[in-house]
């Protein structure tokens, strides 16, 4: 790092906005990512994420992709992250998920391998011959018609080809979430026709009866010919055993009425 | 040597005519086969008469031919036919040719006609078998197979035959497979065979990698010129394969069990030809023998004891069969000598085996119909003065008995005089030895075939209470007689007019005219002698004296004899115990050794996975921690190299 | 002020953003992980584009916000299902696809 090194930096150095901005989003965005790696919640994730992305996409203004930079803000930030957070919220946007790991040795060979990876791609880089020409002179004709004549020439079969994939992904994003419908949707009036047609008894039930000397729910409901009606008393009570019988609550008459029916009745 | 050589290849003519038929002759029995095993019990009715009109039309056909060769020049009578290309790859073109020549027509005659006698007479005999139509689909089989081995034209068509003949041995043997001794006895004979089979493909590819190709013309043309290492070495191998298939010492142990099959299997096969394929193989490999004495030696060794070893067993022997198939396998030793004596012996071992084919086959018949008689008896104490009830049979035995033994004037003793003499030629220590082996085997045969002969028809009848002895039918009894008329007259009309040694010499070449070591008549006189010294021994010992029903217990010499010399102990100790303590050992290598290795890794790979798959954790957070372990490798040694 | 400091700048936010990725166990908060991990990209992108003096740089960035827009809409999808299948937005709760 001697005199030809200072020229170089000198020759490949921003200016100093550039470099004020880049220190302030640079920690922000790996801030912001390592968040996101270890938040428990999902949705504080997306945050995070859509955190970095805004400050990336900051870093893509202030190097001189003006067109990039609003994208990342429409696309990703926007578009795709809402889309997350949709899913999020069709998952279950409380739920947060547990840190523990649970395959052993994962934690350790994740981190060691990604701290290795990041080392290793540092470390290749720091050898790389620097240049800085800058894109004032392709930009010259403004960011967004530079790329457009590259798309629209250069690229354009490549542009064509995103398209078809464009509108694959859509289809298909569609076949999956997709639920097939087995049977014809049931509607009120088949309900109620369903209901009339099963055959139960599709009235209120009778309340119990009227002879009542406390609570009455065990003292059956007379018809008015005089027979009790089973269908006023629970049937939970009917098989314990605990309906009482008229004659024991009725009057004299109604005894001397109900009682030859019900012996008839054979209950 | 050279004149020799030049007389065993005449030049071979293509076919015309009714030569050019032979193919029918193996289409014939083959269709017979197929018919017969293919059609199911709808051809049951007449199956069996189809599958005796195929090999007597093939029969036919045969004399035809036969007549048109005799209508040519001695040196004209080979007459090839080509058929259609079978291995066309490479430098191995083998062709599927028929080769019809006197050789071929000697054994082509035989088969068809002692094969249509047999299919006759087994009409009657398996008369009551369920499985008659499957018996004579397996007896076209045999036919068929055995008319392919003798007219190939090449080592390795021949072997195609062979195979087949194997095969249908193999299934008639065991054609009442649902006895396990029976099953038993026709998987002894096909592996003993397998053993002989193994000879002969490794003699087919010695031919191909010395002499380029593997038909009868180019090997011998090649054996001309090739070193005696390489033609013993190939003799060799072709004497295992026809010690395999003829059942010749070592690999003679199958034969006896062999006669497990119906007799008129063993009389077809194991009698009158399959056996004695062995002899033809030898005799139509004679330019390859001609160049390795060393081989032939080994042939003459084979078949001197061979011809011992059959007839010492055969005088042991009471079941009539077993001592047939031992007298089988004696004679078969004479061929084999005979054969191994080279141009002196050849035409009188081929004499020998037509004549051999008709008495023994008649001589197995016989028996059969003496079983068929005797309810399926076979032994021979429980016979006895049969010669009253069973007329024909006994007449038409007594005539092979007859030839068998050598008695002057029937067929027997004009072939087997002939090998004698033969023996008998040369110089040194051999024609003493191997001469005075055929002559002695001479005598016993004489001993045990008339001992077999007054057991069974002559002397108390020893009978079981149960049996009610009776003439077989006219269609057993007429092929006896054929085959007895044969016995009696093949010889003669061969023999002594030197028709057969004329027939074969464009084949096997003129057989000098050398002179025995022992003049000719003392030679003929000696052999007679001793055929009637055996004769009256074994009708002393079993007409004069009565016979006990069981068999004593006999000298050590008898009891080895029944025991086959001990062949089975021999065989099951040196190869089959080691076989299968090699075995055990290559299961248990196999086992633990290989499988070990191999499921070995594959645990080990297996555990290591299962280890490794622990990794696939299915968190996400332990993959992304990987794949970003991994991209910061990248980027390290993207910067590493870059620096 | 060297503009080498945005590129640390740069370096050190998207390690934040993988340590997040691998640390944090909420899908939402995973995926937030990542957005930041691009847009720690897009201002290399844009500090490169201004060092070297042409626009391609800036081109890229937007790009790469196009893309991650495009990928914002199937992912919060996706989570959108998992969520209401599993009821929970925990990555380390998706983990039956394993050995």
């Amino acid at each position: 790092m001697s005199s030809t090194a200072t020229v170089l930096a000198a020759a490949t150095d921003t200016g100093t906005g550039e470099a004020v901005t880049f220190w302030v989003l640079g920690p922000l965005a790996v801030l912001a990512a390592l968040g996101m790696l270890a938040s428990k919640k999902a949705v504080h994730s997306a945050l995070l994420l859509a955190l970095t992305m805004l400050s990336l996409a900051v870093l893509y203004l202030a190097q001189d992709a003006p067109f990039l930079g609003v994208v990342q803000v429409v696309v990703y930030t926007g578009a795709v992250m809402m889309l997350f957070l949709f899913v999020l919220m069709l998952v279950g946007v409380d739920s947060a998920d547990s840190l523990v790991e649970t395959l052993r040795g994962q934690r350790v060979a994740a981190v060691l391998g990604a701290v290795g990876f990041g080392a290793l791609l540092v470390f290749a880089l720091g050898d790389a011959v620097v240049t800085n020409e800058g894109l004032d002179q392709a930009n010259s004709e403004g960011n967004v018609e530079g790329l457009a004549n590259l798309i629209f020439a250069r690229y354009v079969f490549a542009f064509e080809v995103t398209s078809a994939l464009l509108i694959t992904a859509a289809i298909g994003a569609m076949v999956l979430a997709h639920r097939e419908r087995h049977l014809p949707k049931i509607t009120q009036r088949d309900l109620s026709v369903q209901r009339f047609r099963g055959g139960q008894y599709p009235a209120p039930l009778p309340s119990p009866g009227v002879y009542a000397r406390h609570n009455a729910v065990d003292t059956p409901a007379l018809l008015p010919d005089g027979t009790p009606a089973d269908a006023s008393v629970s049937r939970v009570l009917a098989a314990r055993g605990d309906v009482r019988s008229i004659p024991e609550q009725a009057s004299t008459t109604a005894i001397e009425r109900a009682a030859p029916r019900r012996e008839d009745d054979g209950s | 040597m050279s004149t020799y050589l030049a007389a065993a290849e005449p030049a071979t003519a293509e076919a015309t005519g009714v030569l050019a038929l032979g193919w029918l002759l193996i289409a014939l029995p083959l269709l017979g086969a197929a018919v017969l095993l293919l059609g199911g019990r709808r051809t049951d009715r007449w199956g069996h008469l189809f599958g005796t009109a195929m090999p007597a039309l093939a029969c036919l056909i045969a004399l035809a031919q036969f007549a048109a060769l005799l209508e040519r020049d001695a040196e004209e009578r080979s007459v090839g036919s080509h058929l259609f290309s079978w291995i066309p790859v490479g430098a191995l073109e083998v062709e599927v040719g028929l080769l019809l020549d006197p050789l071929s027509m000697c054994f082509v005659l035989l088969v068809t006609f002692v094969g249509t006698l047999i299919h006759v007479y087994s009409i009657g005999y398996m008369a009551h078998d369920p499985d008659r139509r499957r018996f004579f689909g397996y007896l076209n089989l045999f036919v068929a197979a055995m008319l392919l081995l003798v007219l190939a034209d090449s080592f390795l068509v021949l072997y195609v035959g062979w195979e087949g003949v194997g095969l249908a041995s193999y299934l008639l043997i065991g054609f009442w497979s649902y006895n396990p001794t029976y099953a038993a006895a026709a998987k002894k004979a096909f592996v003993a065979n397998r053993v002989g089979d193994f000879g002969l493909s490794v003699a087919v590819l010695i031919m191909f990698a010395q002499f380029g190709g593997v038909s009868f013309s180019e090997v011998f043309a090649g054996a001309e010129g090739a070193s005696e290492g390489v033609l013993t070495v190939l003799g060799l191998m072709l004497l295992l394969a026809a010690c395999g298939k003829s059942a010749q010492f070592p690999l003679q142990s199958w034969l006896g069990d062999a006669m497990a099959g119906p007799t008129p299997v063993s009389a077809l096969i194991h009698a009158a030809t399959m056996v004695t394929a062995g002899v033809y193989l030898v005799v139509r490999s004679a330019p390859v023998f001609e160049g390795a004495p060393d081989a032939q030696l080994v042939v003459v060794i084979v078949g001197a004891v061979t011809l011992l070893f059959g007839a010492a067993i055969g005088c042991a022997k009471d079941d009539i069969k077993k001592a047939l198939a031992a007298s089988t396998m004696s004679q078969i030793g004479y061929m084999m000598l005979a054969a191994g004596l080279g141009p002196v012996g050849y035409a009188f071992a081929i004499f020998h085996l037509l004549t051999h084919g008709f008495f023994k086959a008649g001589l197995f018949l016989g028996a059969g119909s003496v079983m068929h008689g005797m309810g399926d008896q076979v032994n021979m104490r429980r016979f006895g003065g049969l010669s009253s009830v069973m007329k024909v049979t006994w007449v038409t035995f007594a005539f092979g008995w007859l030839a068998i033994i050598g008695f002057p004037g029937l067929s027997g003793f004009w072939s087997k005089d002939k090998i004698i003499e033969a023996a008998y030629v040369g110089d040194g220590w051999r024609p003493w030895v191997f001469g005075t082996a055929a002559l002695v085997g001479a005598g016993i045969t004489a001993f045990y075939m008339t001992r077999l002969f007054v057991m069974t028809f002559h002397g108390k009848r020893r009978w079981t209470d149960d049996v009610h002895p009776h003439e077989s039918p006219l269609v057993m009894t007429v092929p006896l007689m054929v085959l007895a008329v044969g016995s009696a007259l093949l010889g003669l009309a061969l023999g002594p007019t030197g028709a057969i040694a004329h027939w074969l010499e464009p084949v096997v070449g003129a057989h000098g005219e050398e002179e025995p070591v022992i003049a000719v008549t003392l030679l003929t006189t000696l052999t007679v002698v001793l055929v009637l010294a055996g004769a009256a021994l074994a009708w002393l010992t079993y007409e004069r004296r009565p016979v006990a029903t069981t068999a004593p217990r006999g000298s050590w010499l008898t009891r080895a004899a029944r025991r086959d010399l001990y062949q089975d102990t021999v065989n099951e100790s040196l190869l089959m115990h080691p076989g299968a303590w090699l075995t055990r050992s290559l299961v248990f290598f196999d086992n633990r050794g290989v499988d070990g290795t191999v499921n070995g890794l594959a645990a080990l790979l297996g555990g290591t996975s299962a280890r490794l798959r622990r990794l696939q954790t299915g968190f996400v957070r332990s993959y992304a921690l990987s794949m970003f372990a991994g991209a910061a490798v990248v980027v390290g040694a993207m910067l590493l190299v870059r620096l | 002020m060297n503009p080498m400091n945005y590129v640390y700048l740069s370096a050190v936010l998207f390690s934040i953003g993988a340590a997040g990725v691998l640390l944090r166990r909420n899908a939402i908060v995973v995926f937030m992980c990542v957005e930041l991990m691009l847009n720690a990209c897009n201002l290399a992108f844009v500090t490169f584009s201004r060092m070297e003096g042409n626009l391609d740089g800036q081109v890229i960035a937007f790009f790469v916000m196009v893309v991650a827009a495009a990928e914002v809409v199937v992912g919060l999808a996706i989570i959108v299902t998992i969520v209401r299948t599993r009821r929970s937005a925990s990555v380390d709760g998706a983990n039956l696809l394993k050995y």
